[in-house]
């Protein structure tokens, strides 16, 4: 039943696949290049007698999400770059308070206001926490619909496990364009667990009061509560490290990209292929846990490596952690909302390898 | 006559507003205020945030800041302080002022600042292509809405007199003659001023609500009005759902620059007499305080 290919825009198809996910609260405000997300919301929330709400703005959606979090609801906001800084500081105090949520960013260009076109500039702050203090968010990166899709379906229950947000990073290109995709079942959301720290209904079950919150003034409390959290970091890092490697294993260079840039990555990669160029395509779906001892280990095999990203350089720094000095790792980028062509990245490929050999 | 268009950015126009948007014509109004009381543009700056309305700023030939989505009377703040002596003029929308810079929009009130704040209100958001907004009529249709409004709207003039504003006025883009007086009237009150500007969206809320195209539009916004003058004679049953225009507030009360700097004077005094028995300036020792 459920096998159906429906041809949807990006953000649409977010929001089909966190109703099935048994979404049950969501908490958005207008801005492009996701508000196709927010409208499906708020149409199809609504009529499963779900909560939707149109917030005051990204502080208050992001807050609202905390609230509803709290009961135990499975609970979502979405907005682009901007409005994601905006969510920041109640991003940091959802990681303080361990709480599960699922937010997703159709990204676009920037600094400040920038431009509405997509972009990869938000990197940095998707995987080094965002707001204040020590925390990290899981951050799953789509490259397709399909993909996007499935990973918000799965960022429900990848969240609560672990209690910790995840954050779909798309961009405003899989936000806006429409391609085939299948649904995963729909999940009923009342036949969910309630969840063990979930406010409300204290007076049927006799349980003492929880208090959810993220403050703790006392340092030797509030280190250990951080290394527990941290102990946890770890076990995502073990058990959810995730990526897609395409022609890897006689590659000269490999190149490291993700989303929209290793769809184009993808076609530059075969365009070289063709030129008898062994050039392979590493691409992390999970950007926080990043896949480093992968590319560790590639590059322990002698592969050279250019990260393809749509921005100044960012990830790029974490494929030169990954790689330790083991091998050469270049760049290459475009920005403001410009995506780099197939052309481009192969143009940079043959200078690469040229200059080798 | 003065020639209107050197009022203008002309290699930024023509402006990307849609075909029958309202917002040119509250830009017009405000232009044909600052030319009839003869300000000088150089001693006027021009805030706005993010919004259809915020683009306003973008194509006038002011000292103009474009700023956060609804925070422009923050940034207007800032520069008033900074300089008291220049006209601050914020350009706004009824997401950007009432939603997202609602707090900002009734502190300012409440600190009678300076600054006067023109809203364009077309009761959506059109640049993000139609969610309703604060002031969206309750019932009315959006793309977020798409069952009709559940909430209801806020009366932006009772708003900002509550808060604090010590000039309050509401016209509409149908009412432009009347508009461009109370923004006269708005730009020479010494305190926070508010003229809120209903104007149409043809685009999003006209077509959304089956209104019609901009003149329907318009003539909707036109039908739900009264002039405030002509309200006093009339029975409560012509009022219901009524929006009165005109000027519809006036108060005396102190400024916030002038109080500001009146406090200062005064500290400033205070202080030096505080640290005169030390002798010349005041040293490093003295400065942790």
């Amino acid at each position: 039943m459920s096998e159906e290919i429906r041809l949807m825009k990006g953000d649409e198809a977010i929001g089909e696949a966190a109703v099935r996910a048994g979404c049950k609260a969501y908490f958005g405000y207008p801005i492009t290049p996701q508000n196709e997300l927010t409208a499906y919301m708020a149409k199809h929330m609504l009529d499963k007698g779900r909560t939707f709400i149109q917030a005051e703005s990204e502080v208050a959606a992001i807050n609202m999400v905390y609230g509803a979090a709290s009961t135990g609801a499975r609970a979502m906001t979405s907005s682009s770059s901007p409005g994601i800084s905006l969510k920041q500081e109640g991003i940091s105090y959802l990681c303080g308070a361990d709480l599960p949520c699922v937010i997703v960013n159709v990204a676009r260009s920037g600094p400040g206001l920038g431009g509405i076109s997509p972009s990869q500039g938000d990197y940095f702050q998707s995987t080094r926490g965002g707001g204040h203090g020590d925390y990290h968010t899981i951050v799953l990166a789509p490259k397709s619909v399909q993909e996007a899709a499935d990973l918000t379906y799965e960022a429900f229950s990848i969240s609560e496990r672990y209690r910790i947000p995840v954050l779909v990073l798309a961009d405003g290109l899989i936000g806006q364009m429409m391609e085939g995709v299948v649904f995963k079942d729909e999940i009923d959301p009342a036949s969910l667990p309630p969840e063990p720290f979930a406010v409300g209904h204290q007076a049927e079950t006799g349980r003492p009061n929880r208090h959810v919150t993220s403050i703790n003034l006392v340092p030797e409390e509030l280190e250990k509560q951080n290394i527990v959290r941290f102990e946890r970091y770890g076990q995502v890092k073990k058990e959810l490290t995730r990526y897609e490697e395409v022609q890897v294993e006689d590659a000269d260079l490999v190149l490291v990209a993700y989303g929209t840039a290793a769809r184009v990555c993808l076609g530059a990669l075969q365009d070289a292929r063709r030129k008898g160029l062994k050039v392979g395509l590493f691409r992390p779906i999970t950007l926080w846990p990043f896949p480093d001892a992968a590319i560790g280990r590639l590059a322990g095999k002698g592969s050279r490596f250019l990260s393809v990203e749509m921005s100044m350089g960012q990830m790029v720094e974490d494929v030169r952690l990954a790689v330790n000095g083991r091998a050469p790792v270049d760049f290459y980028g475009r920005c403001g909302g410009m995506v780099p062509s197939e052309e481009e990245v192969l143009a940079e490929i043959e200078r690469i390898l040229g200059k080798r050999s | 006559m003065a020639e209107f268009l050197d009022y203008f950015r002309k290699e930024r126009l023509p402006h990307i507003w849609c075909p029958g948007c309202g917002h040119g014509t509250v830009t017009g109004a405000l232009v044909r205020a600052i030319d009839r009381l003869g300000l000088d543009k150089n001693n006027i700056v021009l805030v706005s945030g993010i919004g259809c309305s915020s683009r306003a700023v973008g194509y006038l030939d002011f000292d103009t800041l474009h700023t956060t989505h609804g925070r422009a009377i923050a940034f207007a703040t800032g520069v008033k302080l900074a300089r008291p002596d220049l006209k601050v003029i914020v350009m706004t929308g009824d997401g950007d002022c009432a939603a997202i810079g609602g707090n900002h929009f009734i502190h300012a009130a409440r600190r009678n600042i300076d600054i006067t704040t023109i809203i364009m209100n077309n009761s959506i958001y059109g640049m993000t292509s139609g969610q309703y907004s604060p002031t969206t009529p309750h019932g009315m249709f959006a793309t977020t809405a798409p069952y009709g409004n559940v909430e209801y709207e806020f009366d932006l003039c009772e708003l900002a007199k509550a808060a604090g504003a010590t000039y309050v006025a509401r016209a509409t883009s149908y009412h432009v003659t009347l508009l461009t007086d109370l923004i006269e009237q708005a730009i020479m009150n010494k305190g926070f001023s508010v003229v809120e500007a209903m104007t149409q969206c043809p685009t999003y809320f006209g077509r959304k609500n089956k209104i019609g195209g901009p003149v329907e539009t318009l003539n909707w916004i036109k039908d739900r009005t009264v002039n405030v003058k002509a309200a006093s004679s009339l029975p409560p049953e012509k009022l219901q759902g009524k929006m009165l225009i005109g000027e519809l507030y006036k108060a005396e009360r102190p400024e916030y620059t002038a109080s500001y700097m009146e406090m200062s004077a005064k500290v400033q005094r205070t202080y030096n007499d505080n640290f005169k028995y030390k002798g010349g300036d005041r040293g490093c020792e003295l400065n942790s305080d």
